[in-house]
């Protein structure tokens, strides 16, 4: 094995490999080091019982940038991704609400809660839309740093300042309220029903630890709109295969390009001289030379674990230490014996082919968020299940499904002392609870559940506590603050080091915009073009 | 235009619709500029939410704002309010974090040695946090005195304002411009937790953060709510004052400076409606019947009885009264007044400190458990406390000898599940509950307590939602979004019809400033 | 009441009363989503269907307008700030077409507003509107409820269709003026209650009927009947439109997109500029819009809505529009387009930028021909002409002619 390359990236995840692919197309010698045995961090596929394939982190697709897709020829390497057909929320008491591709059923469908909820759904969509248009062209640009007078900030800060100035004055206010908002006070603006309201609001609170009356939700609601599957926006769809499909893309374009990812290979330390990254020691002491070091891994385990203290400015140390990431979710991935009954959902809805939600209200939610600030898991979690194997044959042996049950909220820390198993169980048992009150034969049909806690999910993945965003998406940690001011330029304090992980702007979901990002940043800094 | 009075029935150059500190500030700015001006307050004394009231016999209190600290010194000074009777009982009034084991922590160097007993690392901290955020206060104070710009026109002088804003926060310096940008849009909980460990510090820093808001020190944008209350009172001579008399004596002599001017003030005026004619505000009309002509009306009323209730939305685009109607503007603030037969005793309490601001947030752990009940349309289980006794600088208040307990309390949502009808004995027995823990024997020299929710405060200072900056301060209600985009400037969309309450653009607590600047606007205009 | 067994799950789009008719009638089996429902697009050829418009009588199925009843103290006060134009000389038994727009005075849509009796209107509309209504309802004492599915209807049009209506036995039809509703009843169905309006989208002698939806089959199976011998035939939408683009008007997401529907940034349009001035009355006090319109006239508006008359037979659809022959500078482009049978002329409707929207302006049109997939390019000179296109006397006179 060669000790020298010209790229090392850390840590395997979708982000790392897109940064990886961006430079080898390049033409730059590139190696991907992943501690786990495995590919693809958070976006994996996972047999951890027999028949079955797991996607036992992330779970959904949407957010992929096409342009990434594209450039990187991901389909050609197997990537297949499959609109949801359905969608609802179940609520306590028996009643639901559904989601329907089709407008017509969808408004008959709304209206059965709220005849002109059924209406403003379509001013809400309206407003979606332009927001998503406003932001989706800053996705894959590089943050200005607002206090710089370099031309190229001052340049991207005008063209910024344009891209705003375009919108208009009424648009103008209508998207600063937008950015500033609760997701809650946001819906009340168009929405009297509870549930619509309470469905709507579960996007503003996945993966953050916000409740949908904390300002800023709302954006985090975008967040999760902004993604589009073959153009249609804020659409939702499975991996053909899981996660992993992605990963498992990403790495095939890699070696296709001359590039090589090497599994059980923990990095232990980046290395430094004189001000400058020069390579990374692994776990066994093996030391890989590179003139650039790009890491995938969040900001704290970048700067705060994987490399010595005095290497970097102490002031920024702190503000590392000052970022936000804070674990609040939960995971539970199910084997099934068979497909789960849901008695409020007539049996042939397409309601289940798409991500079903319990919950409904915004309260139950807040409540929800109440529990975790309190260092508990929600007692009445919300919780955001899939049947993939529904639409993807491959997922699980015929007849029987996987179910990926992803929980809000659940604390890294309990108030009352460390993780146990037993306390995992209970968590477990908690969201099974949930799901068993709205479908009978659930129960019964599991065959295994892995039960992730965000401190599993950290001991695992690597992501510090969880956090799915690899840092919170509230608005000190967005654009030129993520991750930290001044750093928001996938640059670290130290010559040859970068970021591309979700740490970075425009932060996580399986979008690839950071690796994407960095790669280009990088690119600029060796004087090569993408 | 000259400023002599019309006589009744005649036509005035402006109508201020509502004696409160801002109508009053934007009439007698106007009356100074030479306009004919007519302040018409439906109470029977002026002052609005800065009054001065008996509330037990022989007992007056400051009814709803009770200290004075964000007025500009250079608005009471342009006014010449001393020479309006304005007299300082207590200035530069000390602030005590309340703690439950007795150990009372003042804020501000007179505290440090307390401080450093608790956390050495807070007391080295805390000075510069202090000054960091004063720095950045600083910057952020002419914003309160200027029109908002409008944005994404194509007008001169809002482009040179908006670059203005841009060279003002460049004029920061990288490093403070930085940590502005990064802190502004945060929860108070986190600035607070990156310097301090004390939760006492940190709940009595975080207090000020969520005075008045919907929000805990959790909520995003709590550092922003923070740094606006610095900027306002940060100014030279700042700090917290009693007038002499309570606020009202404060609303007293800017109807001096007012009526000195030249402009009227009419009490007991109702305003019924405003009138308009030919897409113009024209005058008004009072409950009475009587009309009165005018060639610009400017309301100090909030956002909602403007324009809903006085203008009526057959003047408007319905797209504006959409937004007027999900304006959020509920109040979450009660007031409690207590008439006591001697002064409380709150244990463990330096004596001295009885005459500034007591605080009870112990923790901000505390004052977000307060806030979920909010959330949920409760009040407070343990609510969080702003104490002060006003008779100990100015015993006038009271009968000799008695004293007066006046306190803000939290979270006392204007919409309680219940109603306030039911409500209020419960919160008023558990607010005497907790100030008892504190002051033991409280409760034993209570001779009459009274209670304002934000309900009463609507019925008694006309305030829709009963909340005192009239709509809620939070960055999505803030400068050129305050109360809502298309009338930051002051101009309502039917011409001669002005704002210039607390639901403009800075907002309330007893500044002045929206009436300064709505006059400025309005003078403007006719130019 | 226009219900169906199946789920809005499995069935989007409800039928109408008139469904199991049409039904029977649909030859081309064409059916199209129309407001929630599904109806037909073409019966037999739109050519022949178009014919029964200006020859002889047609039915169209109207059921999905979207109906709104405004009731109320404030019924009228609500309406006068909703519309630009004055409904304060509405009588009851008239019908009055008008827009309605946002603040900033862009189009949010079109419609009719029915006055049945003192505070009692029935607005009708392309688009569902309830969540604009209710808004704009806020500090106006009036209650407003969509009735679409209590109200079936049918529009009757074209020469023959006051004769029609007349053999139907619905006595007293003449005396409806153009824009005047009355109460009948069809005594062949049963003494069916039918309201009748002397309106309509196709700039002809026409009626609609609007009718309680247990009595649509029978009103429909009369109409037929009695109208056997005067030509009567049901029409689809594609008829529809080419008759409508002749007599001028307008239609939401065809010619405009509603204001209150746009993503993209200026894409709104003012009644201005859709040549709807006549609609917008600044005299009449505050309506929603009035402010921003206003300060429209005074700037002049940026494009405008015109009628085009363009060379040659193929129709222009989507065909951008340029000042000069070159096509160096683009002047608009056509929203509306059809050849005329009637007229023989090649029309379209078209969004022109200023100044080239002045009567009488030339304007050349790039259109492509698709000659047996060998595609062509065309540069046609196109000019301005006056709207309505075609307006026959008929369409005026009272009592109509009896053909």
């Amino acid at each position: 094995m060669r000790s020298r390359h010209d790229v090392i990236v850390v840590g395997a995840g979708h982000n790392g490999l897109v940064t990886a692919c961006y430079l080898a197309r390049a033409g730059l010698d590139v190696l991907v080091l992943e501690r786990n045995a495995y590919v693809g961090g958070a976006a994996v596929s996972r047999s951890l019982y027999d028949g079955f394939t797991y996607s036992n982190c992330s779970y959904v697709c949407s957010l992929l940038r096409t342009e990434i897709i594209r450039t990187l020829e991901l389909p050609r390497f197997g990537l297949q991704i499959i609109p949801y057909e359905g969608g609802c929320t179940l609520m306590r008491g028996g009643g639901h609400l559904a989601l329907y591709d089709n407008h017509d059923a969808l408004r008959r469908e709304f209206a059965r809660h709220s005849r002109r909820d059924a209406e403003s759904y379509d001013r809400f969509v309206r407003d979606m839309l332009r927001h998503c248009r406003f932001i989706k062209p800053l996705l894959l640009r590089t943050p200005p740093d607002p206090t710089s007078l370099r031309t190229r900030d001052l340049r991207e800060l005008m063209w910024l300042g344009g891209h705003f100035n375009r919108l208009g004055e009424e648009r103008l206010y209508d998207t600063l309220r937008f950015f500033t908002m609760s997701c809650a006070d946001m819906l009340e603006e168009y929405f009297e029903s509870e549930i619509v309201k309470a469905h709507l609001a579960g996007s503003s609170i996945i993966g953050t630890a916000l409740g949908p009356r904390s300002p800023g939700s709302a954006y985090v609601l975008l967040h999760h709109y902004m993604g589009s599957i073959d153009g249609a926006v804020g659409a939702w769809g499975f991996a053909r295969g899981g996660m992993g499909a992605i990963t498992r893309a990403l790495a095939a374009s890699l070696e296709a390009s001359g590039g090589a990812v090497r599994a059980d290979a923990p990095v232990e330390r980046i290395l430094a001289r004189n001000g400058r990254a020069t390579g990374v020691v692994l776990a066994g002491g093996e030391e890989i030379r590179a003139a650039v070091v790009v890491s995938n891994l969040d900001v704290k385990r970048t700067f705060l674990e994987s490399i010595e203290a005095k290497e970097l400015p102490g002031e920024f140390l702190e503000q590392v230490r000052n970022f936000k990431i804070r674990g609040s979710s939960g995971k539970l991935n199910i084997a099934l014996d068979g497909l789960p009954l849901f008695p409020a959902i007539p049996q042939d809805s397409p309601a289940t082919r798409g991500d079903m939600h319990v919950t409904d209200t915004l309260d139950m939610l807040e409540r929800g968020y109440d529990d975790w600030k309190e260092g508990r898991w929600s007692r009445s979690p919300y919780v955001d299940m899939l049947i993939p194997s529904q639409i993807d044959p491959t997922m699980a042996p015929d007849g029987k499904h996987y179910m990926s049950v992803f929980v809000q909220y659940c604390p890294y820390r309990l108030a009352d002392g460390a993780w146990t198993a037993e306390k995992r169980q209970a968590f477990g048992n908690t969201v099974i609870d949930a799901i068993a009150r709205h479908s009978p034969n659930f129960r019964d049909l599991i065959l295994h559940a892995e039960i992730r806690t965000p401190q599993d999910i950290e001991n695992e993945v690597g992501l510090t506590e969880g956090n799915i965003f690899q840092g919170e998406l509230t608005f000190d940690q967005l654009l030129f603050n993520r991750p930290i001011p001044g750093y928001a330029q996938y640059r670290a304090p130290l010559a040859g080091l970068y970021l591309c992980g979700a740490s970075t702007h425009p932060g996580g979901g399986v979008m690839g915009a950071p690796g994407a990002n960095a790669a280009r940043e990088i690119l600029r800094d060796l004087g090569r073009d993408l | 235009m000259s400023a002599a009075r019309p006589a009744r029935g005649a036509r005035y150059d402006c109508i201020v619709v509502g004696g409160g500190h801002n109508g009053l500030t934007c009439a007698a700015y106007l009356a100074r500029a030479g306009r004919s001006v007519l302040v018409l307050e439906a109470a029977d004394r002026v002052g609005g939410a800065a009054v001065t009231r008996e509330f037990a016999p022989g007992f007056r209190v400051s009814a709803c704002a009770h200290l004075l600290h964000l007025m500009p010194g250079k608005l009471i000074a342009e006014l010449n309010l001393s020479a309006h009777g304005l007299k300082l009982a207590a200035a530069q009034l000390p602030t005590t974090a309340l703690s439950a084991d007795d150990a009372h922590l003042p804020l501000g160097p007179e505290g440090a040695a307390v401080l450093a007993a608790q956390s050495a690392h807070d007391a080295a901290a805390y000075p510069a946090y202090g000054a960091r955020l004063a720095r950045l206060a600083a910057r952020l104070r002419p914003i309160l005195g200027a029109t908002p710009p409008r944005l994404g026109t194509a007008g001169w002088r809002d482009r040179a304002a908006l670059l203005g804003l841009g060279l003002r926060l460049r004029a920061l310096g990288r490093r403070d411009m930085r940590e502005l940008l990064r802190i502004g849009p945060m929860c108070v909980q986190d600035l607070l937790d990156e310097h301090f460990e004390s939760p006492l510090l940190k709940g009595a820093l975080g207090f000020d953060a969520v005075l008045g808001t919907n929000y805990g020190p959790r909520s995003p944008g709590t550092v922003f709510t923070l740094l606006y209350r610095l900027a306002a009172a940060g100014e030279e001579g700042g700090g917290l004052a009693q007038p002499l008399g309570g606020l009202g004596a404060l609303s007293e002599a800017l109807a001096g400076a007012a009526r000195a001017a030249g402009a009227q003030v009419r009490t007991g005026a109702v305003v019924k409606r405003i009138l308009v004619r030919d897409d113009r505000a024209a005058g008004v009309v009072l409950a009475s019947g009587e009309e009165l002509a005018a060639g610009a009306v400017v309301s100090s009323a909030d956002p909602k009885t403007t324009f809903l209730g006085l203008l009526g939305a057959e003047h408007l685009d319905a797209g504006f009264v959409r937004r007027i109607v999900h304006l959020r503007a509920r109040g979450l603030a009660a007031k409690l007044h207590l008439a006591l037969d001697a002064a409380p005793r709150f244990a463990g309490l330096d004596p001295a400190a009885l005459r500034g601001r007591l605080l009870w947030a112990p923790s901000p752990e505390h004052i977000e458990r307060a806030f979920n009940h909010a959330k949920y349309g409760e009040f407070s289980a343990s609510p969080i406390l702003e104490i002060t006794v006003p008779t100990v600088s100015d015993p006038a208040l009271a009968p000799a000898g008695a004293h007066v307990l006046s306190v803000v309390a939290q979270y006392a949502p204007f919409a309680l599940a219940g109603g306030w009808a039911e409500g209020r004995r419960r919160f008023t027995e558990l607010l005497i509950d907790t100030l008892t823990a504190l002051a033991p024997g409280l409760r034993a020299q209570v001779r009459h307590a009274e209670l304002l929710s934000p309900e009463d405060l609507e019925r008694e200072f006309r305030i829709t939602g009963g909340h005192w900056h009239h709509a809620e301060l939070a960055l999505d209600q803030f400068f050129m979004l305050r109360p809502v985009p298309g009338v930051a400037q002051y101009r309502a969309p039917v011409g001669g019809l002005y704002l210039c309450g607390a639901g403009c653009h800075p907002g309330g607590g007893v500044m002045g400033l929206a009436g300064r600047n709505a006059a400025r606007e309005v003078v403007r205009e006719a130019a | 009441m226009a219900t169906t067994s199946e789920p809005h799950y499995r069935r989007p789009l409800l039928p109408t009363p008139f469904h199991a008719r049409a039904r029977a009638l649909a030859q081309s089996d064409a059916f199209i989503p129309w407001a929630g429902y599904t109806t037909v697009d073409v019966f037999t050829t739109a050519e022949q269907e178009y014919f029964a418009i200006r020859n002889a009588a047609s039915v169209y199925d109207l059921t999905p307008m979207v109906k709104y009843r405004i009731a109320g103290a404030d019924a009228l006060r609500f309406l006068n700030r909703l519309l630009t134009r004055d409904i304060g000389k509405l009588r009851p038994g008239r019908v009055a077409y008008g827009v309605w727009c946002n603040d900033a005075g862009h189009l949010i849509d079109d419609g009719t507003v029915f006055c049945l009796g003192a505070g009692e209107y029935r607005l009708c509309t392309a688009e569902r509107q309830l969540d604009w209504l209710l808004d704009s309802a806020i500090g106006f004492d009036v209650a407003i409820s969509e009735v679409t599915e209590e109200v079936a209807a049918l529009a009757l049009q074209g020469p023959t269709s006051y004769s029609v209506l007349r053999k139907a036995g619905v006595a007293g039809v003449e005396r409806l003026k153009p824009f005047e509703l009355g109460n009948f009843t069809v005594p062949a169905a049963g003494d069916a209650p039918l309201m009748v309006s002397r309106t309509g989208f196709t700039g002809d002698l026409g009626y609609e009927l609007w009718m309680q939806p247990k009595d649509a089959a029978a009103v429909w199976d009369v109409l037929m009947e009695a109208g056997r011998t005067r030509g009567i035939r049901a029409i689809g939408s594609r008829a529809l439109n080419i008759a409508r683009i002749e007599a001028g008007f307008v239609l939401p997401n065809v010619d405009f997109i509603p204001s209150e529907r746009t993503v993209f940034i200026g894409t709104e349009r003012s009644p201005l500029e859709l040549g709807l001035a006549w609609l917008v009355d600044f005299g009449k006090g505050h309506f929603t819009g009035r402010r921003a319109l206003l300060e429209e006239q005074r700037r002049g508006s940026r494009r405008r809505l015109v009628g085009l008359d363009i060379e040659g037979t193929k129709p222009a659809h989507n065909a951008l529009l340029y000042s000069d022959r070159a096509l160096r500078r683009q002047a608009g482009s056509v929203t509306s387009a059809a050849w005329s049978p009637t007229t023989k002329r090649n029309l379209a409707l078209a969004m022109v930028d200023a100044p080239h929207f002045s009567t009488g302006s030339t304007l050349w049109a790039e259109i492509y021909l698709n000659r047996e997939l060998v595609w062509e390019r065309r540069v046609v000179r196109a000019r301005v002409v006056e709207r309505p296109f075609f307006a026959p006397e008929r369409r005026r006179v009272t009592p109509p002619a009896e053909f």
